[in-house]
């Protein structure tokens, strides 16, 4: 076939140097179909950045063999590219079960085991003709804002190593990031794609609780956890969502209709509304203290961007944000406590003494909250609360198309800064945790760079209103570029 | 009571794991591997509301499952899923005895003790078990025999669950306690391990009894988790209250709750058949038939139907009741019509009077001087044929044992 094309035998003559770090998932599918690269270069390109930055970075726990990375793009070479990710590397959160590949959850507790089963959405990417090139790493059982709670090293940031890479999903940001791979599958349950997305100028996505299934995926806290990704540009997020939505009869909590391909249509915003909350980005309030000033210039631009884009923002109120994030740490802990029973030393090799420190604070406050006689102060009380921070969205929805939000409160700290004090951690989640809550879709975005380290924005959406927020976050990124 | 559903609770793996070979019955989710979720079984939440409403319980509009923790090697997720505050069925009624409560929950897996080793068979877990929670309303043993049998008889009715003690697929945890006064003492004895009628009948009987002495001498009680130990027809301390478990309950974040809506209900209240007790009933007045009879008719649901599918014109029901009953017919092999055709063929040799058989016999035996001659003989072969010629005459509507009855009668041997 090969022989017919005399273009084809140029490109081997001249083999392009593919910039990994740059190059999207659609791009890639476009090369490869028109015969400028192969899946063979792809894997090749996403192993050099892992042996050029994995030991310094702390990216991936696990890394599949090269024979058979190679193999298998071998194979989809002799096919038209016709799946939809024909040869694309994916890497993969280390919550995701791999049937037959090491998954930690980034635990020294599962440091030794390998699932015999493949998650939904990993058996849905690999029939799509995804190459799953490695394990990405987290903090330990996704339970960390910066990724330094992994028990093994943590990852450094794309942008400076020395600083925090942003989690839970660590490993799977800065292997998008530094071109180990061109989309990774994370996990948000407080803001654990969202986070480690913004700090290294990706775009991360978390969809309505249920579009995707969470089936094979370690559960961190079963109401609030979303399967997600991280992407370079929303039309790669769209892409990834297409694939790995939908109903599943493995998951009694799945649904939604299927999503469609995504086709960047809007490039104006006239029309739609975007809401802001005095209680995210007021002043004096404390969701908005300790909040880095130059961090408020970012939100503003990007504010002034969608503006710029013909969308009227709106001033809205979501009273109840304030004590989201007590509610977020009731709730999560409890069903932290319950899903991490199992590993009880009888199976899986390590014991319980291998749970590190933020795991056993999680398994004491949540078995705490769900004693009885504690119940109905904690646990039952943080129901009620999460149901008026349900209502509180509910009402701005009435008003707005989407609502408005920094990500975080500031960029990456370094390493270690955090070390002896986990409530600023906590702290820190303030923006993110009370979409979980509500169980809605949102897109983080990037919004330029704060002492030199990238920050985002995000755009929370009803639910079910993925489609939406792709659009308006499509038409933002062409606006602001803010990943050139 | 284990439900007889074709898959497991909670996934797609043969709810019938009885006498499999260990773990072959098991998949990532009754395993409970991590990040397996369980999906609820339709057929077992409908079975068990068309138990409870065999129970005349009141199904709830909302239900729920909810998460009970506890650490045991045959519970591999660390907690079963049960329901706590919103059971599937509630106050309901089986004779005498109120029903507090019917939910859903998982068995758990099994553990078999081999020498110092112990080892852990999860074939078993996940199978659908309804739990049926009744009011403290027994006074004797006979009482709690007579409930937990007529259970089983309603349950198999249902059709729900094979409701078998030694398979293991129908449990009965009996709680004892003694007073003198009306009220009830403020402890309370629950008895596990009981796998027979027979078996709970000594279990409580000797529990009673071990009660009645520690109260006599002025002792009261503990509130205790016994074992019943067979060999030795005894009840051993399991547990004491102090070391009861904080479950930790809360709803189970991977199934959304239930809902019914008034015709989802009504459709599975079409299912209910008609009970024992109703269907003995009706035996009586539409059949005319003795309480006796029709008790034993309605033992077993295969029983009532196949009596019911003999019912024709051409005999009378209490005819039908009576071989049914008598003749111990194997309902298996004998049809219907097959047997209605042997009841149709012997009532129809009756219908031969006596007398016309006597006169009969008499002229067979006049016109077979020879043959009556060597029976006299003791020639036992003539007898044969002369019953074969008085058979032969009637068309074949008599039994041949009455016949050489009659004829031996007749004919004086020397």
């Amino acid at each position: 076939m090969e022989s017919n094309c005399c273009y084809c035998s140029i490109v081997k003559l001249l083999p392009m140097t593919i910039d990994i770090k740059s190059l999207t998932i659609i791009q890639a599918l476009e090369g490869m179909r028109n015969k400028k690269f192969t899946a063979v270069d792809l894997v090749q390109g996403c192993l050099a950045n892992i042996n050029k930055y994995n030991d310094d970075y702390h990216v991936l726990l696990t890394v599949v063999d090269e024979a058979v990375l190679l193999t298998k793009a071998k194979e989809i070479d002799k096919t038209d590219y016709s799946l939809p990710l024909s040869g694309i590397p994916i890497v993969l959160k280390d919550l995701f079960s791999t049937d037959g590949l090491r998954t930690t959850a980034g635990s020294r507790v599962l440091e030794g085991y390998t699932p015999v089963y493949d998650a939904t959405v990993v058996a849905k990417l690999k029939s799509a003709g995804a190459i799953i090139i490695g394990k990405a790493n987290q903090d330990a059982w996704a339970h960390g804002s910066t990724g330094e709670n992994s028990d093994f090293t943590p990852t450094g940031n794309a942008y400076n190593k020395d600083y925090a890479a942003g989690g839970s999903s660590s490993g799977s940001a800065v292997a998008v990031a530094l071109g180990m791979c061109l989309a990774a599958a994370g996990t948000d349950t407080g803001g654990s794609i969202r986070v480690p997305a913004s700090w290294n100028n990706l775009v991360g996505f978390k969809p309505t609780y249920g579009r995707v299934s969470r089936y094979g995926i370690i559960a961190m806290a079963s109401s609030l956890d979303s399967i997600g990704h991280i992407t370079k540009d929303v039309a790669d997020s769209a892409y990834m969502l297409s694939i790995t939505a939908g109903k599943d009869p493995f998951d009694a909590t799945t649904g939604g209709d299927p999503i469609g391909r995504f086709v960047p249509s809007r490039m104006t915003l006239k029309g739609v509304r975007i809401g802001v909350a005095p209680e995210y980005l007021g002043v004096g309030k404390k969701a908005t203290k300790g909040m880095h000033p130059d961090l408020e210039e970012r939100i503003e631009a990007s504010l002034a961007a969608l503006e710029k884009l013909g969308a009227t923002i709106v001033q809205i109120s979501l009273p109840y944000t304030d004590v989201a994030l007590e509610t977020y740490y009731i709730l999560c802990p409890s069903e932290v406590s319950s899903n991490l029973g199992r590993y009880d030393g009888v199976r899986y090799g390590n014991g319980r003494e291998s749970f590190g420190a933020e795991a056993k604070r999680r398994i004491m406050i949540g078995t705490y909250s769900l004693s009885s006689g504690y119940y109905d102060a904690y646990y039952k009380t943080a129901q009620k609360v999460r149901s008026l921070v349900i209502a509180d969205f509910v009402q701005a929805f009435e008003e707005v198309d989407v609502v408005f939000a920094p990500v975080t409160p500031g960029p990456a700290p370094k390493l270690g800064e955090y070390a002896d004090d986990p409530i600023s951690v906590y702290l820190s989640d303030i923006y993110t945790v009370p979409v979980n809550l509500a169980g809605l879709p949102a897109i983080a975005l990037p919004s330029g760079f704060v002492d030199g380290l990238p920050v985002g924005i995000q755009l929370i959406g009803p639910q079910w209103s993925e489609e939406k927020l792709f659009s308006i976050g499509n038409a933002y990124e062409l606006r602001t570029n803010n990943r050139r | 009571m284990e439900l007889a559903t074709k898959s497991k609770m909670f996934c797609g793996c043969p709810a019938d794991h009885f006498g499999k070979e260990p773990n072959s019955v098991t998949c990532p989710v009754c395993l409970g591997l991590p990040g397996a979720l369980p999906v609820p079984n339709k057929k077992a939440v409908e079975w068990t509301i068309l138990l409870g409403l065999a129970l005349g319980c009141t199904i709830s509009e909302e239900s729920k499952f909810d998460r009970k923790h506890y650490f045991y090697p045959d519970l591999p997720k660390g907690y079963q899923i049960s329901q706590y505050d919103q059971p599937l069925a509630i106050n309901g009624k089986l004779g005498n005895i109120r029903i507090r409560r019917v939910h859903l929950e998982e068995d758990t897996g099994k553990l078999q003790h081999q020498g110092n080793d112990t080892f852990v068979d999860f074939n078993r877990s996940g199978v659908p078990l309804a739990e049926i929670v009744t009011e403290p309303d027994f006074r004797s043993v006979d009482e709690v025999d007579l409930f937990v049998k007529k259970l089983q008889q309603m349950v198999r009715y249902l059709g729900i669950s094979g409701a078998d003690m030694e398979k293991g697929s129908m449990r009965i945890e009996p709680s004892i306690s003694m007073t003198n006064s009306s009220k009830l003492p403020k402890y309370r004895v629950e008895i596990k391990n009981i796998n027979s009628f027979k078996f709970a009948r000594n279990a409580i009987a000797y529990e009673i009894e071990r009660q009645t002495e520690m109260l006599k001498r002025g002792e009261t009680p503990t509130q205790q988790t016994r074992g019943f130990v067979e060999s030795k027809g005894i009840t051993v301390a399991q547990r004491e209250k102090e070391e009861a478990h904080d479950y930790r309950y809360f709803p189970e974040p991977d199934i959304p709750p239930m809902r019914w809506e008034s015709s989802q209900l009504s459709a599975i209240s079409r299912l209910l058949p008609e009970l024992p007790d109703l269907k003995r009933e009706r035996f009586m007045s539409e059949y005319g038939l003795s309480e006796y009879d029709a008790g034993q008719l309605v033992e077993t649901r295969q029983r009532a139907e196949y009596f019911e599918s003999c019912i024709s014109e051409k005999t009378s029901p209490k005819i039908i009741a009576n071989w049914i009953i008598n003749k111990k017919i194997d309902l298996e092999k004998v049809t219907p019509a097959q047997l209605l055709d042997q009841i149709v063929q012997s009532t129809q040799s009756t219908s031969v009077s006596d007398d016309e058989l006597g006169k009969i016999i008499k002229q067979i035996l006049a016109e077979n001087n020879k043959a009556v001659e060597d029976y006299k003989n003791w020639k036992e072969q003539a007898l044969g044929f002369l019953v074969g010629q008085v058979l032969r005459q009637i068309k074949g509507k008599g039994e041949a044992q009455a016949i050489s009855v009659i004829i031996r009668r007749l004919i004086q041997r020397r």
